[in-house]
């Protein structure tokens, strides 16, 4: 087995023992996206325009809210040191890590989304573009925060700075999946947006495993 | 390549290690063959942590040279992963795991997923009865067993420990120095740094404190 889907079934595990962890991000969601009804008041007028833009924030923040024990508790306990020793490529490693963070939060909340569309009277044209931009956009979103995570660890405060290094980073993926939904929604198409969507988790995929893997032997340095 | 005796095995040459603003030791040589231990002795905070670190790759030489049969250790960092373990002041046990899903887990990132070597390890440090225990039922001195029992699940031929026997009972000191006699007798090579006596025959002693660099005797007034 390599040393990638070891982490990934290890990490897999940990949550699902730990259940809470990943409960709390889809809770967050939940309330999170529940609360603009009310503070706006529930004219589909008034929340239409906003939906797609009120989903994609609340998932930007949802998957943020996870990511400092990203590498935490293996830091805390030595693991870190170990995945570091493996003789496989740490940034293999990495990969596994994001892909666990990503099938335990980026997953669930594509799964809700839709659902919670309701409230925000998100149009049924516009799932579809819902959809296919968070499966391209999270993917991206946990990737970038895998670096954060990284670069902040052992920091004091290091979830606060997380947040504010990784907002910035993952703004062309909130603007362009924004985009994708007002853009189904008005009937136009929206399949640019999903292209550039594409672009940046490829990106991602390409740099991200090497930055994460860089921090973390600066880290145990 | 000269004299092939003189460069076989693990060998450091003029080693220095910085930390922060701090000389840690400087002009550090050590010769390891096959077969063979080295004590690292010295008092508190001269330096034996660090060179067991520097020695993994964990931490950065200042300046200095580390080599495998003469071959740079910076030219391949993952082959040199491949043949070490590292045992740092901490276990590196996940407390959500079971007993044997840690170990499981810490010879699956070495590319050894025997069962049997697995199940094998954990008899050779009297942890068989608790393999599907939770490990945070553990205690001290049965974490540092399953740490130990990971040298003995993924072979490899050079050790690097950290205080091992910290927490460890008489019983569990035995059979830990029985697996370092049938590890050398293997043609393995063994680095640790203990204040306790472990019995390891014909082992040489590098005694730290006499490395320690002029600038750590400037410390602030």
């Amino acid at each position: 087995m390599s040393a990638w889907s070891a982490v990934l079934y290890r990490d897999l595990r940990l949550v699902l023992r730990q259940g809470a962890d990943g409960m709390l991000v889809v809770a967050f969601f939940v309330l999170a996206a529940a609360m603009f009804p009310f503070a706006i008041g529930p004219e589909a007028a008034a929340l239409r325009p906003i939906a797609g833009g009120v989903l994609w924030v609340c998932a930007l923040f949802a998957a943020m809210l996870s990511l400092e024990r990203q590498f935490q508790s293996d830091y805390e306990d030595g693991n870190l040191e170990l995945l570091v020793l493996s003789p496989q490529p740490l940034e293999l490693v990495v990969l596994g890590k994001a892909a666990a963070h990503w099938i335990t939060t980026g997953l669930p909340l594509i799964v809700i989304a839709p659902i919670m569309g309701v409230p925000l009277d998100l149009p049924p044209t516009a799932h579809m573009a819902l959809f296919v931009a968070m499966l391209l956009g999270t993917p991206t979103l946990s990737l970038i925060g895998t670096v954060g995570a990284a670069l902040t660890l052992g920091a004091r405060r290091g979830g606060m700075l997380l947040v504010l290094l990784i907002l910035p980073l993952a703004l062309p993926v909130l603007i362009f999946g924004a985009g994708a939904v007002a853009a189904a929604e008005a009937g136009l198409p929206w399949r640019s947006e999903i292209m550039a969507l594409g672009g940046f988790l490829l990106a991602a995929l390409a740099l991200a495993p090497w930055a994460a893997a860089a921090a973390l032997r600066q880290a145990l340095d | 390549m000269g004299d092939q005796a003189e460069s076989q095995g693990f060998t450091g040459t003029g080693l220095a290690c910085r930390r922060g603003e701090r000389m840690v030791f400087g002009g550090l040589d050590f010769r390891l063959g096959p077969s063979e231990a080295l004590v690292l002795r010295g008092p508190n905070g001269s330096g034996k942590s660090s060179l067991l670190r520097v020695m993994a790759g964990l931490v950065r030489l200042f300046a200095g040279r580390l080599a495998w049969d003469g071959a740079s250790v910076d030219d391949d960092r993952e082959a040199h992963a491949g043949r070490l373990h590292f045992l740092g002041h901490l276990d590196g046990v996940k407390a959500a795991l079971t007993v044997g899903e840690n170990l499981r887990f810490w010879s699956q990132l070495r590319g050894a997923s025997g069962a049997a070597a697995v199940g094998e390890a954990l008899d050779t440090l009297g942890l068989g009865p608790l393999a599907d225990a939770p490990a945070r039922y553990l205690s001290a001195g049965q974490r540092r067993r399953l740490a130990l029992a990971r040298l003995v699940a993924a072979p490899a031929a050079l050790w690097l420990l950290d205080e091992p026997t910290n927490g460890l009972d008489d019983a569990s000191l035995a059979a830990f120095e029985a697996m370092l006699a049938r590890h050398r007798e293997r043609g393995g090579m063994v680095a640790l740094a203990t204040h306790a006596a472990i019995a390891l025959p014909g082992a040489c002693e590098l005694r730290l404190d006499q490395f320690t660099h002029a600038l750590a005797m400037d410390e602030v007034a």
